[in-house]
């Protein structure tokens, strides 16, 4: 049930984000859509991924979006709108991508997987929350791509700082 | 449900006392009386004020964007009321007792921030909307101190539930299950050999288990009071420059709930400073030999004494915190944009970054 609500208003947002013309109103429905997408990981016993999105994208890619926004909406005193273009190839090919989806999952037969029918449905267990096993995984099965990681996210605000420098005129 | 209401009617009831407090404090400290005419010494001054506020005409500019101007304020004040969902009130009463507590109280005070903007913008106002502009960029920035000062307490805790976090840090620590074989260390050295596990009281804290959160705990004050716009922090709402920032157009029972957020807003780091620094619910006194100062002050979890004590204390010192903030408030001056960037990137991110890794170290001590 509770899951039917959410993926409403993250379907509804969704749709209205992309079809309104105001920047700003896009952006303020995402925000719903980000929220409801927390909603629905909390009902997949995955609060820590909630959590972080919650953090990352509300707290940051979204003010950072929202700032953006209202420091370029009037540009020559005129308010930007998101404009439509390339409309017949858009649609179609978010139409193929939405049959390509539909015709696998519904291929897939999810239900019948065998690793779906031997799980308990208690996934935590004794745990309290999912934080430790994402701990020690990340330490040590997935240690290289959590390095590469940082490494990148390093090189961005290394890039970053690059930019925002005033350069000296020789 | 039960917990939202009875959390809903503290929060307002900790507000209306903080109002009050908030006046008389900065009259005593500019050699005034403060208010005085209503109720004994003016002890309703408050209760009036939000009574007016309530009666007041709910004005919405014509040129603002009404939807926004409408939302914002529930929205700011829905993302502070969520925070306390997780605060732990006594050894067995908290609200959501989650076990990512810390991480997702960091999380979801973010959203403040976008309420904020929704408030500045659909006010249609250069002042609201410079004011926003200004709040976000320092609650934002001041975030990654606080969240690195908090981080350190985690480390040294070991767990990001508050209500664990709590219970260590008090000769109750046993009772949590879980703890149920864990030691505490004077200064959290074992090496020191004096194991302080049943003493408990002041000695448990984590500003004394592990004293370098001290400097960590200094470290979030500082950002918390940045983080709640509050003096010498207060450049969103800059009167002399600003008006009133971004609430400039707001009045009646909206910016009732504004004032409120605000306020929230300083109680709950007030609480979260508490919580993870100060000892939480438990008592400062230590159990000293036969005289067992701690048990007589904490009372037997899972029933009303406890309830009364740890009630007791977590609001005693978080009034304490208060005070702090308040007399902060009537004591510096306002600090300049680029004075508070300076403050924020160039000192207290480097001091914080540095007691992580030392907090790191503090940990292999202690065990």
């Amino acid at each position: 049930m509770l899951f039917y609500i959410f993926a409403i208003l993250a379907i509804v947002s969704g749709a209205y984000m992309v079809l309104t013309r105001n920047l700003l109103y896009a952006g303020f429905s995402l925000l719903i859509v980000l929220l409801s997408i927390a909603g629905i990981y909390v009902l997949l016993f995955a609060d820590f991924i909630a959590v972080t999105q919650l953090m990352v994208y509300v707290g940051g890619v979204l003010v950072l979006i929202l700032f953006g926004i209202m420091l370029s909406s009037r540009v020559h005193d005129k308010s930007v709108l998101s404009e439509n273009v390339n409309t017949v190839w858009g649609t179609l090919i978010a139409g193929l991508i939405v049959v390509g989806l539909s015709y696998s999952i519904l291929k897939a037969n999810i239900s019948s997987l065998p690793w779906l029918q031997t799980t308990e449905l208690n996934v935590l267990g004794d745990q309290k929350s999912t934080v430790q096993t994402i701990g020690i995984k990340l330490m040590t099965d997935f240690v290289l791509p959590f390095e590469i990681a940082s490494l990148l996210l390093l090189i961005a605000l290394m890039g970053a700082a690059y930019i925002a420098t005033d350069k000296q005129k020789v | 449900m039960l917990a939202f209401v009875l959390t809903l009617v503290l929060l307002l009831s900790i507000v209306i006392v903080l109002a009050y407090a908030e006046r008389k404090v900065a009259a005593f400290m500019q050699d005034r009386l403060g208010p005085t005419e209503a109720g004994p010494y003016g002890s309703l001054q408050s209760v009036l004020d939000v009574l007016k506020l309530l009666q007041k005409e709910d004005i919405v500019p014509a040129a603002a964007d009404k939807s926004l101007f409408k939302l914002a304020p529930i929205l700011i004040f829905a993302a502070v009321f969520a925070g306390f969902a997780v605060i732990p009130f006594t050894p067995d009463l908290v609200p959501a007792g989650i076990g990512i507590g810390v991480f997702y109280l960091l999380a979801i005070i973010s959203l403040d921030v976008v309420g904020l903007l929704m408030a500045g913008w659909g006010s249609n106002n250069k002042y609201a909307m410079l004011g926003a502009m200004r709040s976000v960029a320092q609650i934002v920035s001041y975030e990654i101190p606080a969240g690195l000062a908090i981080l350190s307490a985690v480390m040294v805790c070991q767990s990001l539930d508050f209500q664990e976090i709590s219970y260590q840090q008090g000769a109750l620590m046993n009772q949590f299950p879980g703890l149920e074989y864990e030691m505490n260390w004077l200064f959290g050295i074992e090496a020191l050999g004096i194991n302080t596990t049943t003493i408990g009281g002041i000695t448990t804290w984590n500003i004394f288990r592990a004293p370098i959160l001290l400097i960590s705990f200094i470290i979030y004050f500082i950002a918390s009071l940045a983080e709640s716009n509050r003096a010498p922090f207060d450049i969103p709402e800059a009167e002399s420059e600003l008006v009133a920032g971004f609430h400039v157009e707001y009045s009646g029972f909206r910016f009732a709930v504004l004032f409120l957020a605000e306020y929230s807003m300083m109680v709950l780091v007030s609480l979260v400073a508490v919580i993870l620094f100060l000892g939480s619910w438990n008592t400062p006194l230590p159990n000293i030999g036969p005289v067992s100062l701690a048990y007589w002050t904490t009372g037997t979890v899972g029933e009303v004494s406890s309830i009364l004590w740890g009630g007791f204390w977590l609001l005693s010192k978080t009034f304490v915190l208060l005070f702090l903030q308040l007399q902060i408030r009537w004591t510096y001056p306002r600090l300049r944009v680029d004075q508070l960037m300076h403050l924020c990137w160039k000192v207290l991110t480097p001091i914080a970054l540095g007691v992580v890794l030392i907090a790191g170290i503090w940990r292999l001590l202690m065990i």
